[in-house]
């Protein structure tokens, strides 16, 4: 007889809710500034919500035109005063203080992640925030060592960076951003996501309380409009954008004829390969892990999966089975494996593509598990026998849903893998070393997984290939898209 | 002295007068057509256009194809058909080919220096333009095992991971050569892009189209498989804006563009997030024009994360 682990009915969890006693929110928050708080010029405001709740938790400056202007006037007379004389040492050490500064607050920053975007506290304080920290201190050590980094050529800073970062990783990003382009002598201002601007804005209190110089790091809120202005300033050298491809190639089409440097983190749509001779346990929570992470908000997230035929049924059956453990709910609490989708509009796009799906023929599963009443939520979901040619298999859904397809061969799914626009990541589940490797190296896409998945490290660059993206964020490649060469 | 470079310094066109005038060359002269050259083989372009170029003195030197887009979707097929083998073929055989494309063209340095002189430029220049464009296969030869090394990095990440990035090359790249320096300025485009295991599709200069066509012609003699470089004469007006928003072309090499053509590639490459490289090159016989760095402007960098465990 087949055994199985009644997960619903025998294992009960007590609710552990994150305490939010030391947290303190701001009623309003305005720009950051020339290293002060300042109001918008429009004096609008805009509410952010806790996804969970749908309830305010404060609200942010809407900016216009005239926020960017003053933020990137601010950004380069912070290049030309101060940080372009800054000993490259003392710049770096204030990335190293900016870093601890962090670490000193991290509870602090990982209970207002969750708060803001719906990330379940386990990840926001065991991911997120160490990254945060560990990105900062990575970057810090490299302002001083520049030249080692780009043999048998001069490097110089760029200027001013206008960087744009999205909802799913928002400190995370932030620190992607500000910390490679200031070890490399740039000043930037950053664009926090609509969605998620408070923990960019606590950055910016604790950037102030580092000293760092007024204006090195400029921080204004607002949506696509604030955006579209940054990236057509005209005294802006270089954007950093990570978001949608979409989003992207406006961006692409916007620097066109000028002489701005860009990098694009874009959408993904990732293949996660399970062969036959994986340990198909592990491989079971690499799949979870893939496109669960998050709520499956992840751009590299691994969304089209391919089985190995021969032990298709049962990875298909552990994994349901391992589905109906995950527990979808409060942020906050410390039990929680899926939070809050991000925002109504993200659920209804998701929701969306959950009706594509079973009008395109493929076969939906969701768990059972209990959502709460209030919020944005989304059950984990399969999509079984989804072929190529489906739009759940083409097109990023961003979202806890998952489409499942088979391979006989290794070739076919190399194939399989690679027929897609995107190119961001991939992941590759096998015990066997050479067949690892010949993958991974087939596999065309800029972040490739063997055994494991979504792992991040300051130490590693990341980016896409094809539609996926230009450039490197992290590790010694990351460094280039700031510099000038000569 | 080649037959070509007399005819160029007489400025004397009437090819088959002037051949049949000397009493101690009775034969008739083989002319040459100049044809594309798409997947290995030398097709005349499926339009059946072809211009006139002329020597700066106005005499009618060939009948030079002019491709048209279908020429280009072609060539881009064949190129992509080829990625894969070439990105495949090993290092050290990779910088053996483009030595041998050296070799190979050191054997024909005459005809290619004539064929420049035909095209208007000086003899001084010609021979340099030639020996400089030998000197830079071999220089590329050389990186072809290297650039690698120089470029990767393993990654010392906290888990129990073994993590490095290296390059990998981009895919099908569209390179539009410059108008100056006919074989230099195509050479210079072709060896970085093709050394790191790209495929290309050159569009070649417009005003010294013989000497891409000439050159092609070394490739059959050394061993590149056809489609992995490809080459095409035509109106850069016309072909500007098809190299650039070719869905399966992955990234476009230019180095000559006025700001408002460039400005049309960087719009067009927007279709399928293309790679844009406009290299600032302003003299192609030093440094700029040929190092590492260029290598990498058609590489990507992949990282892998490989577990460590018993």
């Amino acid at each position: 007889m087949e055994r199985r682990i009644e997960f619903n009915t025998s294992w009960q969890y007590s609710p552990a809710p994150e305490s939010t006693d030391h947290i303190v929110l701001s009623k309003r928050y305005d720009n950051f500034i020339g290293g002060a708080f300042v109001p918008p010029a429009s004096g609008k405001y805009f509410d952010t919500i806790n996804p969970a709740t749908e309830e305010k938790l404060s609200e942010v400056a809407l900016s216009d035109e005239a926020d960017v202007n003053r933020a990137v006037e601010s950004a380069r007379e912070a290049f030309n005063r101060y940080w372009s004389k800054c000993l490259p040492a003392e710049r770096g050490k204030y990335l190293y203080r900016i870093a601890r500064l962090i670490q000193e607050r991290a509870r602090e920053f990982a209970v207002i992640e969750s708060l803001d975007g719906g990330k379940p506290i386990r990840e926001s304080r065991t991911v997120d925030i160490p990254l945060v920290a560990a990105h900062f201190f990575y970057y810090a050590g490299w302002a001083d060592k520049l030249e080692y980094a780009f043999p048998n050529r001069r490097v110089s800073p760029l200027g001013v960076a206008g960087q744009i970062i999205p909802w799913n990783f928002p400190l995370l990003m932030a620190a992607w951003k500000i910390a490679p382009a200031l070890a490399c002598g740039n000043t930037v201002v950053l664009k926090p996501a609509e969605t998620t601007p408070l923990t960019a804005l606590k950055l910016a209190e604790l950037i102030q309380e580092a000293d760092l110089p007024p204006g090195v790091v400029n921080i204004i809120t607002g949506a696509g409009e604030t955006g579209q202005a940054l990236v057509r300033h005209p005294d802006v050298d270089k954007i950093a954008f990570t978001g949608s491809t979409e989003v992207g190639r406006i961006i692409q089409k916007e620097l066109a004829g000028t002489n701005k440097k860009y990098t694009l983190e874009l959408g993904g749509k990732a293949a996660n390969i399970i062969f036959e001779d994986a340990a198909l346990d592990q491989a079971v929570e690499g799949i979870i892990n893939g496109i669960f992470f998050n709520q499956g908000h992840v751009c590299c997230a691994g969304s089209r999966l391919f089985v190995q035929e021969s032990v298709a049924d049962t990875v298909i059956r552990k994994l349901k089975d391992r589905m109906e453990s995950l527990i979808v709910g409060n942020p906050l609490d410390k039990n929680t494996d899926i939070g809050a989708i991000n925002s109504r509009q993200q659920l209804d796009t998701i929701n969306s593509y959950i009706e594509i799906g079973q009008k395109e023929g493929a076969e939906l599963y969701q768990t059972s598990c209990p959502l709460p009443e209030r919020g944005y939520w989304c059950r984990p979901t399969l999509f079984l026998n989804a072929s190529q040619s489906h739009r759940i298999v083409q097109e990023e859904i961003f979202g806890p849903v998952l489409a499942v397809q088979t391979f006989r061969t290794a070739e076919e799914a190399i194939e399989k893998a690679n027929n897609t626009p995107y190119g961001l990541s991939g992941g590759v589940w096998s015990d066997k070393g050479a067949k690892v490797f010949k993958i991974t190296s087939k596999i065309r896409s800029g972040v490739v997984w063997a055994n494991t998945y979504n792992k991040f490290d300051p130490t590693a660059p990341f980016g896409g290939y094809k539609e996926s993206g230009v450039g490197r964020e992290g590790g010694l490649h990351g460094l280039l898209p700031y510099v000038n060469l000569a | 002295m080649s037959k070509a470079r007399k005819i160029a310094k007489n400025d004397s066109l009437e090819l088959i007068s002037a051949a049949q005038n000397k009493a101690e060359d009775k034969r008739l002269e083989v002319l040459k057509t100049y044809k594309l050259y798409i997947g290995g083989a030398f097709p005349r372009t499926e339009s059946g256009r072809y211009w006139k170029l002329k020597t700066p003195a106005g005499k009618v030197i060939a009948n030079v194809s002019r491709a048209s887009r279908k020429d280009f979707r072609n060539a881009v097929v064949a190129a992509r058909r080829a990625f894969s083998g070439w990105a495949a073929k090993t290092a050290y055989n990779r910088g053996q080919i483009l030595y041998r494309m050296a070799e190979m063209l050191e054997g024909r340095r005459e005809q290619f220096i004539s064929e420049l002189v035909l095209q208007g430029s000086n003899e001084n220049e010609a021979v340099r333009e030639v020996n400089a464009a030998i000197d830079r296969l071999v220089y590329y030869a050389g990186w072809a095992d290297k650039y690698q090394q120089v470029f990767s990095a393993v990654n010392p990440v906290q888990s129990s991971h073994f993590n490095f990035s290296l390059p990998e090359p981009m895919g099908v790249v569209a390179v539009i050569a410059p108008e100056s320096h006919g074989l230099l300025g195509l050479v210079s485009c072709i060896a970085p892009v093709i050394v790191g295991g790209n495929s290309c599709v050159v569009l070649s200069s417009e005003k010294q189209p013989l000497s891409s066509i000439t050159f092609a012609e070394l490739m059959e003699s050394s061993d590149v498989p056809a489609g992995a470089i490809n080459i095409l004469t035509g109106f850069r007006e016309e072909l500007l804006e098809h190299f650039s928003s070719h869905m399966d072309v992955n990234a476009v090499v230019s180095s000559d563009l006025e700001s408002a053509e460039l400005k049309e590639v960087q719009s067009s490459a927007v279709s399928n997030l293309k790679r844009v490289i406009n290299l600032k090159i302003k003299d192609w016989f030093s440094d700029e024009a040929q190092n590492p760095y260029l290598i990498m402007e058609t590489q990507e960098i992949k990282t892998t994360w490989h577990p460590i465990g018993l």
